[in-house]
């Protein structure tokens, strides 16, 4: 059989991926898509105006061009949220491997650690930690980084269980390889394919998260867009200006669908046996 | 579950408890804000250094952490979680006001995901691969993709502005301020749990026992409505129970939008106002009540399923 | 007249064909054994008499005809009312194909009311009446017990009980002893005998080991990689094959409840 090219072999993937580009790079190139609109200053005179010719997506309470503000919001968002997803990956895998592979008392105390974390809902804690630590960007990625990592933890964890005692484990351990080299010749490539298709479907989820922690008021700082502080904005002018709560929330939802159908065709494409259930 | 499972889960419990008290002490502890500050300025007042240093001996806050913690700690067990700066009542009377609305708000909105979710779950896996799985499937997906923060004031835009059905602000203390945001809540809930019931389904629809009753010749509807149905409930029983005690802490967003009075929204603007007595006593409260509902699921779906029930003590021969 | 007669049967497991040009006949009260080592499409072949193949499997050629009717264009309806009456299945595990977290009575009532509009209490009694038939002491206790809690041995005297009820012309045994101890192993082959002596039922057993085939069998039908390699009746496959493959299989033959029958 002829070999495919990828890309047509698996259609799903291709859009979605060609899709989540073009999203990353209208972030990128924000500077050129808006011109000489700025996303933190408007005029007043402007203020809370229809969506026009001018301002595609209507103006908000301080004359800020909506349209520009969502586009420059995409920064802000798809960063924090690779950040966040990077974090909860890295620190995952790299516990859920110690765990598995030293046991003894190291396992039981990272172990115990994340059922605490998990026997608790996620975002009361999160939202107590961003909130104590002050509103900004980077306290939001902490605090759901510290409530999410045991999930990761706990499958890398089980995964380096299930290879632990294998005959080749055991034949590098005995012929002197040094532990350094078997948990990255051994257990990371083992444990990395699953870890990343999970992270890849978890990254619309973690968006939202975050997302969610700026509504609250304990994410993003104005004047600086996002999209969920934009929407806590709106939200206080629903009646009179439905457009500033509408196309924050619309490029929220539209993201999330692109990055969630990204990862679950990943899944898909790495993990077929799933599939076919 | 035996008496023995029990008391150790009860004491895991403890251990989980005293890591999380110590955990939202040290929060605060370490936290930016100062605590005799912010609670002068939520009374609006501006102390001058000296009431500041005399407040804050009084209060025991130059005492060592462990010793701090200690006595917080001690009094939280008597039930005395001190006082709310910012609303002047101590923290156990808010909490208790509060717990109700909420409470009323998650069991709704878990009522309105059953409905939805089970039939459509249940649709989803028994046609399989039909047209009506997908348009299921669909929907889920965009379920799972919207965020309830903005389903929510589309909601409002819709009922309250547009079609003015409904007031903008749920605290009137009537049964309309339940509807829209429980559905709000019930809204991506109801998509997760809708693929949660149709793979449940399915699992049960590929074991060897609906093998075994075709080859019986027991009818198609009888396997699937006293057989298959049943058994797949199962193993949802633990995770409705997880919902609740989730839904508990995660209703705080839906809260704030509708400006329902729960607790959620206690807590919200007990961590602007730097309440920190309000926040550990709302964080404590919350994982207890999480912890307990819990056990009592496990507890319960260990009487419910025989094979977890009898497991231990089978009689081989 | 031969009761089932399979002709020339082909059928695809997702569009490949797993089993070809499968052809049997099997007279009433005779007992026809299918071996072939695992993925060699025996179990296939007698679930598709049955109509039961797995999501993915059809037959795409050739015929099953059991008592004059064509089984392969059955409905619904006939199939229900033909499954577990004129023909039963019993499986590798009859345990396992009974919903865990329903008695044994329960399935066992289930399994008569769909077959005979009787009240509850009257099918429970039959029921119980058919255990004890089947050698199961204290019928009564069984018929309370969660199908997991009853030892192997039990099971599958309980999977026979189900199947002989309404003493079907035709009983598919699925690989009927290879989750059981050699002991009970040799109990259970001789019971399905006695059952053949008893009833006239015609028997079909499907079976890796040729030792346990060898044991009740008047025909043995040798498969491989979804083809018949040999067949005859029990003694020339036993003493005078020719056959490369089935000698093969003769050799790795083990011994049934100690003894050696082949």
């Amino acid at each position: 059989m002829k070999k495919k090219n990828f890309f047509l072999r698996y259609p799903v993937f291709t859009i979605f991926a060609v899709l989540a580009l073009m999203i990353i790079l209208a972030a990128v190139f924000a500077p050129v898509i808006c011109g000489d609109s700025d996303p933190t200053k408007g005029s007043i005179t402007e203020a809370i105006m229809e969506p026009s010719a001018e301002h595609i997506f209507g103006t908000d309470k301080m004359g800020r061009d909506i349209f520009t503000r969502v586009i420059y919001g995409a920064r802000t968002s798809l960063t924090a949220t690779f950040i966040l997803v990077g974090i909860i990956f890295v620190l995952g895998t790299v516990l859920g491997i110690i765990s598995g592979y030293f046991g003894g008392i190291i396992d039981a105390v990272i172990m115990r650690i994340a059922d605490m974390m998990i026997s608790f809902p996620g975002l009361v804690l999160a939202i107590a930690v961003a909130g104590i630590l002050g509103a900004s960007i980077p306290n939001a990625v902490i605090a759901i980084s510290v409530v999410s990592w045991p999930k990761y933890a706990r499958l890398a964890r089980s995964m380096v269980l299930r290879i632990r005692h294998a005959d080749f484990v055991e034949a590098a351990v005995v012929t002197g390889s040094k532990t350094p080299y078997i948990l990255f010749r051994y257990m990371l490539p083992n444990v990395l394919p699953i870890m990343a298709i999970t992270a890849a479907t978890d990254i619309g989820g973690m968006m939202m998260e975050l997302a969610a922690l700026s509504f609250l008021g304990f994410g993003a700082v104005p004047p600086s867009p996002e999209w969920g502080q934009m929407l806590n904005d709106g939200r206080n002018f629903i009646q009179s200006a439905p457009w500033m709560t509408i196309f924050p929330g619309l490029a929220i939802f539209v993201t999330v669908v692109v990055f969630n159908m990204l990862g679950d065709s990943l899944r898909d494409i790495l993990d077929p046996k799933d599939k076919a259930r | 579950m035996s008496k023995k499972d029990i008391l150790s889960r009860l004491f895991q419990m403890l251990i989980v408890l005293v890591g999380i008290s110590f955990l939202t002490f040290l929060l605060t502890y370490i936290s930016p804000g100062d605590p005799v500050r912010n609670m002068y300025l939520a009374n609006g007042m501006m102390p001058d250094e000296q009431q500041v240093a005399i407040t804050r001996e009084e209060m025991g806050l130059n005492d060592p952490f462990l010793e701090q913690y200690g006595r917080w700690a001690l009094n939280c067990l008597r039930g005395d979680f001190g006082k709310s700066y910012s609303l002047n009542k101590p923290v156990v009377d808010l909490l208790a006001a509060r717990l109700l609305p909420t409470l009323k708000l998650a069991l709704f909105s878990m009522a309105i995901m059953l409905v939805v979710s089970i039939p459509l779950g249940i649709l989803s896996a028994v046609y399989k691969d039909k047209p009506i799985d997908y348009i299921v499937r669909g929907l889920t997906f965009f379920g799972v993709s919207i965020p309830n923060f903005w389903a929510g004031l589309l909601l409002i835009l819709l009922f309250c502005v547009q079609l003015k059905l409904l007031p903008v602000v749920s605290s009137s203390g009537t049964f309309k301020d339940l509807i829209l945001p429980a559905v709000t809540l019930a809204l991506s809930m109801s998509a997760k749990y809708t693929r949660q019931v149709r793979a449940a389904v399915l699992d049960e629809l590929n074991s060897d026992y609906v093998i075994g009753a075709k080859a019986r010749g027991v009818a198609g509807w009888r396997i699937l409505w006293l057989n298959v149905l049943p058994n797949s409930m199962l193993p949802l029983i633990t995770l409705f129970g997880l919902s609740i005690g989730s839904l508990l802490g995660g209703t705080s967003v839906v809260e704030v939008i509708f400006s329902y009075p729960g607790l959620g929204n206690l807590a919200v603007s007990a961590i602007t106002s730097y309440d920190y007595n309000l926040i550990q006593g709302y964080v404590l409260w919350i994982s207890v009540i999480y912890m307990a509902v819990n056990l009592i699921v496990d507890i319960s779906y260990k009487f419910i399923d025989p094979r977890v029930r009898l497991r231990t003590d089978s009689v081989r021969r | 007249m031969a009761l089932l007669t399979i002709n020339d049967l082909d059928i695809s497991y997702n569009n490949t064909l797993t089993v070809s040009g499968f052809s049997l006949s099997l007279g009433q009260g005779e007992i026809c054994s299918i071996v072939g080592e695992s993925g060699s499409g025996k179990t296939t072949v007698i679930r598709a008499v049955l109509g039961l193949l797995p999501v993915g499997g059809k037959v795409t050629a050739g015929s099953i005809t059991y008592d004059g009717r064509e089984l392969t264009s059955l409905d619904k309806k006939q199939w229900h009312e033909l499954r577990g009456r004129d023909i039963s299945m019993i499986f590798q595990d009859s345990g396992a194909m009974m919903n865990p977290t329903r008695t044994v009575g329960a399935t066992f009532v289930e399994y008569i009311r769909a077959h005979e509009k009787i009240p509850k209490k009257d099918a429970w009694s039959k029921a119980a009446e058919m255990l004890t038939k089947m050698r199961l002491p204290d019928a009564g206790r069984i018929m309370k017990e969660y199908p997991f809690r009853l030892s192997g041995g039990m099971r599958q005297r309980v999977g026979i009980a189900m199947g002989m009820t309404y003493q079907p012309k035709l009983l598919l045994a699925d690989e009927p002893t290879s989750a059981l101890d050699a002991t009970t192993q040799a109990q259970i082959v001789r019971e399905m005998g006695e059952l053949r002596d008893e009833y006239g039922t015609s028997i079909i057993m499907v079976t890796h080991d040729l030792g346990v085939a060898s044991y009740i069998s008047d025909r043995i039908v040798v498969m491989r990689n979804g083809r018949i390699e040999e067949s005859g009746d029990r003694d020339t496959i036993l003493h005078r094959t020719e056959n490369e493959y089935t000698k093969m299989l003769l050799d790795a033959v083990p011994t049934l409840g100690g003894e050696r029958f082949v």
